[in-house]
């Protein structure tokens, strides 16, 4: 049923999409009233602090927002590893906030069956506009459980438009209980993404066998290991959110910090590789092989796919313009893109394509024109994305998010391998885009 | 170490829906636009959590994305202008804005922005002063009260005995037929059913509930919107859900005589000294009470964990939300028939009967919530299969 019908724009049509050649960059759209598509399948904060081990999260908010988070955690089936303390009018009345925080963290710790290693405590917007004296709670809280460590998390989405995001708050949050200690020269660190770097990346392997251990959180299975993240003299970001945390580690932990930004164009994916090596003072490693594989697989590829109409999101890679370039340049018939806006990182990425595709079609996904556009395909298309999938109507796509761990030249090749997959075999798109958080279910 | 004493902490129980999302259901199907005054995370939260409808059926749901600098300078105009435009591109039948904690806190005048939206499009226009705080109750039942208020403008007498069934939304009665189910009980016993506030019906059917001869309240969220249709028109009301068979009569038998006699039912108790206890709303936990009794010859108890109406609370049924208030309550149960979130915090001794609550625990358990309109034995038959052990 589409009661839409009844009584708005019969076919339900904005004219919201623009072409390439008409938008602004980083924002294509002016900003409006907002619409949630129902594509879940990206992070929250809640899966994002789940990778820390042994630790416990306890949100501090009003009953609706505190709604969203302890449904998260309970269909990662992670409860008992998560409570909340309710923020109520009386409260906002009687300005106790400091002490809801105190006695309300401290009666939840008392009743747990076991006692963390780790206490994230996620205050909200209301704190932030109370004015309430959160260093006073975290003091008196680590004096009163001097053997949990406490950090302080955020849920504050009013920020969203204003300094550092709470997405990249929370990745920086993620390192803030690692110890200042004696840095092995032999460990990497490679931070602030949602997923490992898959362990089959043609650079992370390279390193590897330069002598090099590769820590990652999402490989920890105890606090212990976590706080040995902390020995690695290099730390490497990948995603523009995750920058704030390599900075953090850069300042607190004098780790060096190097951006190597996922790309799918070659050349930049090899400068990125020589980046680093040169930091670490090791040889430029030889990627030709895989690149030339990389070609070869591309153009398969499109022998497949043919010219079906792809279209992609930015929710499955954080560069949906690089991909779209790198698929336009082995002849594949790219035509849409979804983002509400671009990365900085984007930004010779848009003008290439402004003046090479000038056509490509640009779509918001939180405009709210989109919740009435009809979402069908008028002939058989290939999405990128969850968001792709459902604004495109579309069974066949690839079900990714945040890179899903893909890197460098072998990213590429999965992706291709994944294309390949999505365009012979339909998927029941309904039930896999809504499902919270995609791959976070190995949490420890 | 002094502590002040605590009741706001849930160390695993989950969260009922807020007041927001509360006032998004109710108006779901009506044909407007509904705008939460919030910057982010309402939205996600109510279509994700609260709403089973927001795949298959499209209703102009959105957040106005409030930032820091809009919510500290005042800026209501960027909330007025964007809804103004979004309602002229989408063509709303009506505009509701409801608020969340940080308009709360800032003090919006959400009625004034209201107004300015209805004055500068000419679409009909409703603030609502909710606050992110409190239960979906609170949130669906304001929403209901002032649309009937505003829009039920009509009444027709009629001889013939015709109900609203008031109260309606899948946070109460999920999305398994229960809604259809209880229409059609009312049906069977020459009951006709003029609307369904609100889920299955559009806004023709709630726009006419002034012509029904009853009102009958079957959720704590319809009960304002019976009050107001009663000052209103002056039609009584009825408070029950329509669970099974013998229950139904009894409360046909109430509905016939408030339409003859022009007198309300507007009390509901179960027993206080009952070690069965039902965990959840008010209205729908002490009619699945009265049930249990009528029918099966099991008494039983109430805890309401959302905001409910003070007619209703009794010592058959208390007013507790956080796990210290709960657990006492509980501690000596025969059984606790409750949402399996509940579970954790069951003590061992007692029996649990799961009964999954949509507005408790979304849609994690929604594929295995009973219709209680077509019968209650699915409860019933643990309860006297375990007695008989």
């Amino acid at each position: 049923m589409n009661r839409i019908r009844e009584f708005g724009k019969t076919e339900g049509a904005c004219n919201i999409g623009k072409k390439i050649s008409e938008c602004s960059f980083p924002a294509p759209f002016a900003s409006g009233l907002e619409y949630s598509s129902p594509a879940r399948g990206t992070w929250n904060i809640v899966h994002t602090g789940m990778l820390i081990p042994e630790s416990h999260q306890i949100f501090v908010c009003a009953q609706g927002c505190l709604r969203g988070v302890v449904l998260t955690a309970a269909e990662l089936g992670m409860s008992e590893r998560f409570s909340t303390v309710a923020v109520c009018e009386n409260n906002v009345l009687a300005g106790d906030n400091e002490e809801l925080i105190i006695e309300g963290v401290s009666d939840i710790i008392e009743k747990l069956p076991k006692k963390p290693r780790a206490m994230l405590i996620y205050t909200s917007c209301i704190h932030h506009f109370l004015g309430c004296d959160l260093s006073h709670c975290y003091s008196v809280l680590r004096e009163r459980f001097p053997d949990i460590k406490f950090t302080d998390c955020y849920m504050n989405p009013i920020m969203r438009k204003s300094g550092i995001t709470p997405d990249a708050r929370m990745r920086q949050r993620l390192y803030s209980l690692l110890d200042v200690t004696e840095k092995d020269d032999n460990k990497i660190l490679f931070a602030g993404g949602d997923f490992a770097i898959d362990e089959e990346n043609e650079f992370k392997r390279y390193l590897v066998q330069c002598g090099y251990e590769v820590l990652e959180i999402q490989n920890c299975t105890t606090f212990d290991d976590y706080l040995e993240l902390s020995r690695a003299k290099h730390c490497v970001t990948t995603f523009p959110s995750a920058v704030p945390a390599g900075k953090d580690l850069a300042k607190k932990h004098g780790m060096i910090h190097t951006h190597m930004p996922m790309s799918f164009d070659f050349e930049e994916i090899k400068s990125n590789y020589r980046l680093l090596s040169e930091k670490l003072g090791i040889a430029e490693g030889d990627f030709s092989e895989i690149e030339r594989k990389c070609d070869r697989e591309l153009s398969e590829l499109k022998s497949v796919i043919g010219d079906t109409p792809i279209i992609i999101d930015y929710t499955a890679f954080t560069r949906p313009l690089s991909l779209a370039i790198l698929l336009l340049k082995y002849g594949f018939n790219v035509t849409k893109i979804y983002a509400d806006a671009f990365t900085f990182e984007e930004e010779k990425d848009f003008e290439y394509l402004k003046s090479s595709h000038p056509d490509i079609e640009i779509l918001p996904t939180v405009h709210s024109c989109m919740r009435t556009n009809a979402r069908l395909s008028e002939k058989k298309t290939l999405a990128i994305g969850q968001k792709a999938a459902y604004f495109g109507g579309t069974e066949y796509f690839v079900n990714i998010v945040e890179s899903g761990g893909y890197f460098g030249f072998e990213g590429i090749l999965k992706l291709c391998r994944d294309m390949k997959e999505a365009v012979n075999t339909p998927k029941d798109t309904r039930s896999l885009i809504q499902i919270k958080g995609m791959g976070c279910c190995g949490c420890h | 170490m002094l502590r002040m004493p605590l009741k706001q902490t849930q160390r695993i129980i989950s969260t009922y829906t807020g007041d927001t999302s509360g006032v998004c259901s109710a108006l779901y199907e009506l044909s407007g636009m509904v705008v939460m005054h919030d910057p982010s995370g309402c939205n996600s939260t109510y279509s994700t959590h609260d709403e089973p409808r927001w795949y298959d059926m499209d209703s102009l749901i959105f957040i106005s994305g409030l930032t820091e600098k809009d919510a500290i300078f005042g800026n209501d105009e960027k909330i007025i202008s964007d809804t103004v435009n979004a309602a002229k591109e989408l063509k709303p039948r009506f505009i509701a804005i409801a608020g969340s904690p940080i308009p709360y806190v800032t003090g919006c005048d959400l009625s004034a922005v209201a107004m300015e939206i209805e004055a500068r499009c000419g679409i009909p226009s409703f603030g609502f002063e909710t606050d992110g705080m409190r239960s979906y109750v609170h949130g669906a039942s304001k929403a209901l009260a002032e649309y009937t208020r505003r829009m039920c403008t009509e009444r027709k007498e009629s001889d013939e005995l015709s109900v609203n069934i008031i109260g309606v939304t899948p946070l109460d009665f999920s999305v398994n037929g229960c809604d259809k189910s209880m229409r059609k009980a009312l049906e069977n016993r020459n009951i006709r059913v003029n609307s369904v506030i609100s889920m299955g019906c559009d806004y023709k059917d709630i726009e006419n509930a002034g012509n029904a001869g009853v009102n009958l309240v079957v959720s704590s969220v319809g009960l304002e919107c019976a009050k107001v249709l009663k000052e209103k028109f002056g039609i009584p009301y009825c408070i029950g859900t329509p669970y099974d068979e013998v229950f139904t009569d009894k409360i046909c038998g109430n509905i016939r005589e408030a339409f003859e006699k022009k007198v309300c039912f507007d009390r509901l108790s179960a027993d206080g000294n009952s070690k069965v206890v039902i965990i959840g709303e008010s209205v729908t936990s002490l009619s699945l009470a009265n049930a249990l009794s009528v029918e099966y010859g099991i008494s039983a108890k109430v805890i309401s964990a959302v905001d409910t109406p003070r007619e209703l609370i009794s010592d058959s049924c208390i007013r507790a939300t956080y796990e210290d208030e709960i657990i006492p309550i509980i501690s000596d149960a025969e059984y606790v028939i409750a949402d399996p979130m509940y579970k954790p915090i069951v003590p061992e001794g007692a029996g649990f009967i799961a009964l999954p609550h949509e507005a408790f625990s979304g849609r994690i358990y929604r594929k295995d919530i009973p219709n209680l309109a077509d019968g209650i034995d699915v409860i019933a038959r643990e309860i006297l299969k375990g007695r008989q052990i």
